[in-house]
């Protein structure tokens, strides 16, 4: 059996005090990919980004192609053969194609840069992917899907050896996935290892040699993955047995459900500028909808039109008990609706805040006596919540960047919630939340639509809208092309739709 | 207006810059007399290399993502340094100014890439710093040039038809060009002002990088500062205030991104002389008579041209931003 | 101590002293405590009423721009126009009440409107700054460089560049009056320093204004009316560069469109980053601004009586700034 390409073993990395690795360790063999695992928080990041000499170890030793190896730097490791390709394309925007392949590597004729030369290489490079576009453009103008080909064709340029690829397939649609899939196969034939990090274990079957899954700072398990199920992965990251989670079949969601005719929510013909088309969707009171589609379909954008976070150019939005069109987001909040973003980092929390503040700043101009912020009134209500939704933080002052994903996300769903709306948006609510707190924000919104709460959630885990919703509408690019309720909900008819789209049906069931 | 791709709204601008100072050119052609004349063009071009200069330094550390408020101050701590090394000869005294705009930008590189401080910040406080070290060299007083040793020359003098100060900016813009095109350290430039964390996570030497466009912006100035002592036959301690609010205003109008990562060194060119021609034409124009504008009112000229410029930049950025 | 309005941290787990926290946070209080001490033990004269009184008069100004600096710079923008509104304002109010402009029936009537007119006028200056940024989406140091460049130039014009003297002892109350012994200026400075402490504290407008400098996009979609607040905030920078140029005129009998807040700019962002608040917007302390325009002023006042020459003053003041944004650094990490 021939050494293995990469060999870390024994890391252990501390930040303040607080570790965040003990003893862990990862091999790669050659020519081989690689899938590492675990939850948010386990350590994989810090592990890779000690290999790729973002940070230094504290203990442990890393043999490299034989022998052993300490990079101070990025650049360092690149030079030795180890390119990394981020979840948030690390590419430089402006820029073009060709410099974001080639800088670094520059060809050159009398000691200038040799741009012909250069801008060959690159349309050489993406053409063995199958990728065609003008190498001279900045790269920002083309799809994630495309950039990711240029974050993978730059390492191949570089001679990588090793090729880090962290959650490469998060923006993806399924035919791009097919195609990076493709790529890493090309790779692996030409000897090029892949460490794969993904949450998404199907995809580790299709593509990966071993897997390597760590929990707590911890390797606790590396094997084939041929001998390891599903469900061993789930609790092997968890460390416990996972308990079946509640099951709603859909027949049941759908019925009584009160009025049926009351929608809450009433959009009609929706358009806005490129992504929103034509979408028309409904919400009743006590129900939760879910707007399933693939990246692109326009979720987001239509969601931020309800919410008044754009504008839209044509077509009706009417929320039940309210006139005239929503035009910012306080408008949306008076009328009683309240929107969860999907980038809580971006558009989410205020970091530098605290929880407590956090909470209450949608609810601050109704916590106010001319001007001034009642605290004792805030104090009361964020004690209520934290309790309510089990936030997990060392007291309402605390600095809301230092909680974990999960509890972030409750304080900004308690953001709405104490709010008491009629309508809550939740785009993506359980993105990058680890297993437990996930089924708990899930099960929460449950008791909130039995008690009246409309809900409208999109979301890209088809489990999970399946679950959760008694309707699902789909989208796809920028319209409503399924209206599905009761039996019809399922995976086939969601990716049917998707994939096809069945616009004559959701005409006949909106209008029926 | 319609919506328009980012390419083609830097192209707009930056047309957009050569087609105002084409139409301020022909306005002044048409309207004044001797306003193309060899006098007026070589003395706008002759006061004007100085900010050339400036606005290029400028330029460069924008493009970065980074300012520089400390160029007005050592171009004034150049000027005193070179006026006073004047009476030893030309090579002393440019040497000796360029070296003193040198040091103040290795003091904002270093403030800047190891102590970890804003840009901003750090160059306000070199500014005071340089201001502070040009009146103490000075004491206190302009300091008067040498006429024997030749130095004036550099910046009253004349090569083959042209001011040697618009030489010495026509130089380096060429070459500032070419360095940003076609170098591997002017593609890293643009690179760091786009996305500093992916061009570090590239290998590429982001920190060597920002560092050298602050000591470049620092020379340039202190080059800036020769020249002025040589064009006026006096170092002065308390000029250069203001210029790199001037500098700021022409890299913008040339179309240069303040956030970094995109410019060119041409449209920058441009916004220095059409910023520079405005008290140009404000002069012909008080001299036709007709109406008698002090010269306070180019403040307002400018600055009203600054929004003009400013507002049309970002309506067409806004516009683009919507409809990606 | 330094109020900064935002959340206490949670108690340090270790339990060495962390000095470099401690200093971050009291530092100012810290520095400025030395320099005094320093002053009482070296410099003669020091424990005077006058001296007080000097310090005091040639920091009000200050301050009092650098309050409203510190709110534009907690909604995450920045104000250079702060020193030609000064200017603005200090060359109207002599236009007014010496009556160049409409001339005025009465003494009183004149000082009255010499004191409104140009206040206002300088926040309504605030207000198209406002504007411009969020109307226009023009970035604030952009925004705020045009009436940098442009409104000297209007004070320029409007006196044609030259001196207005002037003895008006009503209208000179403002700068040269005292009320109970205490400078009238320096009074009105802790009236608006207490009074912008507390609204950042309590009010809902001060939170806001920490909310759209923390995370601009969350405080829009959570409600927060981020164009309003922003004007609002622009406005009352004017305003304020509008009473401290009054105080400058009034201090020196004249005004000169010239000089007037020349460089004031500056000096308010340095004592709003000595004392301890974030440039980059989120977290603000107003007294920190106080304290960090008195730890400038007071090394100033050190050098000179000390005599060491201005010039030199001008270099330690840099180092200053940066050391003091240095230790800002070090608490954020």
């Amino acid at each position: 059996m021939s050494t293995p390409l990469l060999s870390m073993r024994g890391i252990d990395k501390r930040f303040a005090g607080v570790p965040a690795l003990l003893a862990a360790s990862l091999e790669v063999g050659r020519g081989e990919v690689h899938a590492l695992i675990g939850q948010n928080g386990a350590g994989k990041s810090t592990l890779i980004k000690i290999l790729t000499g973002y940070y230094t170890r504290d203990a442990g030793e890393i043999l490299f192609d034989g022998a052993p190896v300490s990079f101070a730097t990025p650049a360092a490791a690149q030079a030795a053969g180890i390119s990394t390709i981020y979840q948030e394309i690390n590419l430089v925007p402006y820029r073009s194609v060709t410099e974001n392949i080639c800088l670094g590597r520059e060809s050159r004729r009398f000691g200038l840069l040799d741009w012909r030369a250069m801008h060959r290489e690159a349309e050489t490079l993406l053409a063995r992917f199958n990728v065609h576009v003008d190498v001279r453009r900045p790269v920002m103008t083309y799809s994630t899907a495309v950039q990711q080909m240029v974050a993978i064709a730059r390492a191949i340029g570089f001679k990588a050896k090793l090729v880090i690829m962290d959650e490469p397939t998060s923006s993806l649609d399924e035919q791009e996935v097919g195609v990076l899939f493709d790529v890493i196969r090309q790779l692996k034939a030409a000897g090029v290892s892949v460490i794969f990090v993904s949450h998404k274990l199907d995809e580790l079957y299709v593509v990966c040699d071993a897997v390597t899954i760590m929990r707590d700072g911890r390797t606790v398990r590396v094997a084939p993955m041929s001998e390891v199920s599903k469900l061993d992965l789930v609790t092997t990251m968890l460390g416990r047995r996972l308990e079946a989670t509640e099951h709603r079949t859909a027949a049941a969601a759908a019925s009584g459900r009160g009025d049926q005719d009351g929608a809450l929510l009433r959009v009609r013909d929706l358009a806005a500028g490129r992504k929103v088309r034509e979408v028309s969707l409904d919400v009743r009171p006590g129900e939760i909808v879910g707007l399933a589609g693939l990246l692109g379909s326009g979720r987001t954008e239509t969601a931020r039109v309800i919410f008044g976070a754009d504008q839209g150019e044509s077509g009706t939005v009417a929320l039940s008990g309210s006139s005239g069109t929503i035009k910012e987001p306080a408008e949306a909040i008076r009328s009683g609706m309240g929107f969860l973003s999907e980038d809580r980092k971006l558009e989410g929390i205020v970091p530098a805040m605290s929880v407590r503040e956090n909470l209450t700043l949608a609810l601050m101009p109704h916590l106010a006596r001319r001007g001034i912020v009642d605290e004792a009134r805030s104090r009361e209500i964020v004690d209520r919540f934290i309790q309510r939704l089990g936030i997990k933080c060392a007291g309402p002052e605390q600095r809301i960047r230092e909680l974990s994903g999960g509890n972030q996300q409750k304080v900004l769903l308690a953001r709405w919630l104490c709010m008491n709306p009629r309508l809550l948006i939740l785009d993506e609510p359980t993105r990058g939340i680890d297993v437990g707190a996930k089924a708990e924000i899930l099960n929460l919104v449950r008791e909130l639509a039995d008690q009246g709460l409309g809900v409208l959630m999109i979301s890209s885990e088809l489990e999970e809208v399946i679950e959760a919703a008694s309707r699902i509408f789909v989208l796809r690019d920028g319209r409503t092309v399924a209206d599905l309720q009761g039996d019809a909900i399922g995976e086939p008819a969601i990716m049917a739709a998707m994939a096809h789209g069945h616009r004559e049906r959701a005409e006949e069931a909106m209008n029926g | 207006m319609r919506a328009l791709a980012p390419q083609a709204v830097r192209s707009l601008s930056r047309h957009g810059v050569l087609l105002a100072l084409v139409a301020l050119v022909a306005f002044g052609f048409v309207r004044y007399e001797n306003f193309l004349g060899s006098y007026n063009v070589l003395s706008v071009l002759r006061y004007n290399a100085m900010f050339a200069l400036v606005a290029l330094g400028m330029a460069y550390v924008i493009m970065t993502g980074g300012i520089d408020l400390s160029v007005g101050s050592t171009a004034a701590l150049g000027s005193v340094v070179s006026a006073l090394l004047s009476p030893y000869g030309v090579l002393p005294g440019l040497l000796g100014g360029v070296a003193a705009g040198l040091a103040v930008g290795l003091v904002n590189a270093l403030v800047i890439t190891r102590l970890n401080i804003l840009p901003f910040i750090a160059t306000l406080a070199t500014m005071l710093a340089a201001s502070g070290c040009a009146l103490l060299l000075a004491g206190n007083q302009s300091v008067s040039v040498s006429y024997e040793s030749g130095f004036t020359e550099l910046g009253q003098g004349d090569l083959l038809g042209f001011p040697v100060p618009a030489w010495i900016a026509a130089l380096a813009y060429v070459a500032g060009s070419l360095a940003l095109n076609l170098t591997a350290w002017g593609r890293t430039v643009l690179a760091v002002g786009g996305n500093e964390d992916a061009t570090r996570m590239m290998g590429l030497p982001a920190e060597r990088v920002k560092a050298s466009t602050y000591l470049l912006s620092g020379g340039l100035s202190g080059l800036a500062g020769v020249i002025l002592a040589a064009q006026f036959g006096a170092g002065q301690p308390i000029e250069g205030v203001g210029w790199e609010l001037f500098a700021i205003a022409s890299v913008v109008v040339g179309g240069t991104l303040l956030t970094g990562g995109v410019g060119s060194v041409g449209s920058t060119l441009a916004g220095v002389l059409l910023l520079g021609l405005i008290f140009n034409i404000l002069n012909f124009e008080n001299g036709l008579g007709w109406i008698s504008l002090s010269a306070y009112w180019q403040s307002v000229i400018r600055g009203a041209f600054l929004l003009l410029v400013v507002a049309i930049q970002a309506r067409l950025t806004a516009r683009t931003e919507a409809a990606s | 101590m330094a109020e900064i309005a935002a959340p206490a941290r949670p108690a340090s787990r270790s339990l060495r002293f962390d000095w470099k926290r401690f200093l971050s946070r009291y530092g100012a209080l810290v520095a400025l405590v030395l320099l005094i001490l320093f002053n009482l033990a070296v410099t003669p004269n020091f424990a005077t009423w006058q001296t007080l009184n000097v310090n005091l008069t040639q920091v009000c100004a200050i301050v009092i721009v650098g309050v409203g600096m510190t709110l534009v710079i907690a909604t995450g923008g920045i104000d250079l126009s702060v020193g030609s509104l000064m200017a603005i304002a200090g060359a109207l109010a002599p236009l007014i009440f010496m009556g160049r402009i409409v001339s005025m029936p009465h003494l009183y009537a004149g000082v009255a409107l010499a004191f409104v007119i140009p206040v206002l006028v300088a926040g309504a200056f605030g207000w198209f700054n406002g504007w411009l940024i969020t109307r226009l989406r023009i970035q604030p140091i952009i925004a705020t460089l045009v009436l940098f460049i442009a409104g000297r130039g209007i004070a320029q014009v409007m006196t044609n560049g030259n001196l207005q003297v002037f003895k008006v002892e009503e209208f000179q109350y403002i700068g040269l009056g005292r009320l109970f012994a205490v400078p009238f200026q320096a009074v009105l400075m802790g009236v608006i320093v207490i009074g912008a402490a507390w609204t950042l504290r309590r009010t809902v407008f001060g939170r806001q204004i920490l909310a759209i400098g923390g995370n601009e996009r969350a405080a829009r979609l959570s409600g927060v009316p981020v164009v309003s607040v922003k004007r609002r905030v622009y406005a009352i920078s004017g305003l304020l560069s509008g009473i401290a140029g009054l105080i400058v005129i009034a201090r020196n009998s004249a005004s000169d469109a010239n000089l007037v807040g020349l460089g004031m700019e500056l000096d308010a962002i340095a004592a709003v980053a000595v004392g301890g608040t974030l440039l980059t917007g989120g977290r603000a302390t107003i007294v920190g601004t106080l304290l960090g325009a008195l730890i400038i002023q007071l090394v100033r006042y050190t050098l000179l009586a000390n005599g060491v020459p201005d010039a030199a003053a001008l270099v330690v003041k840099a180092a200053i700034i940066v050391l003091a944004v240095w230790l800002q650094r070090q608490n954020l990490s």
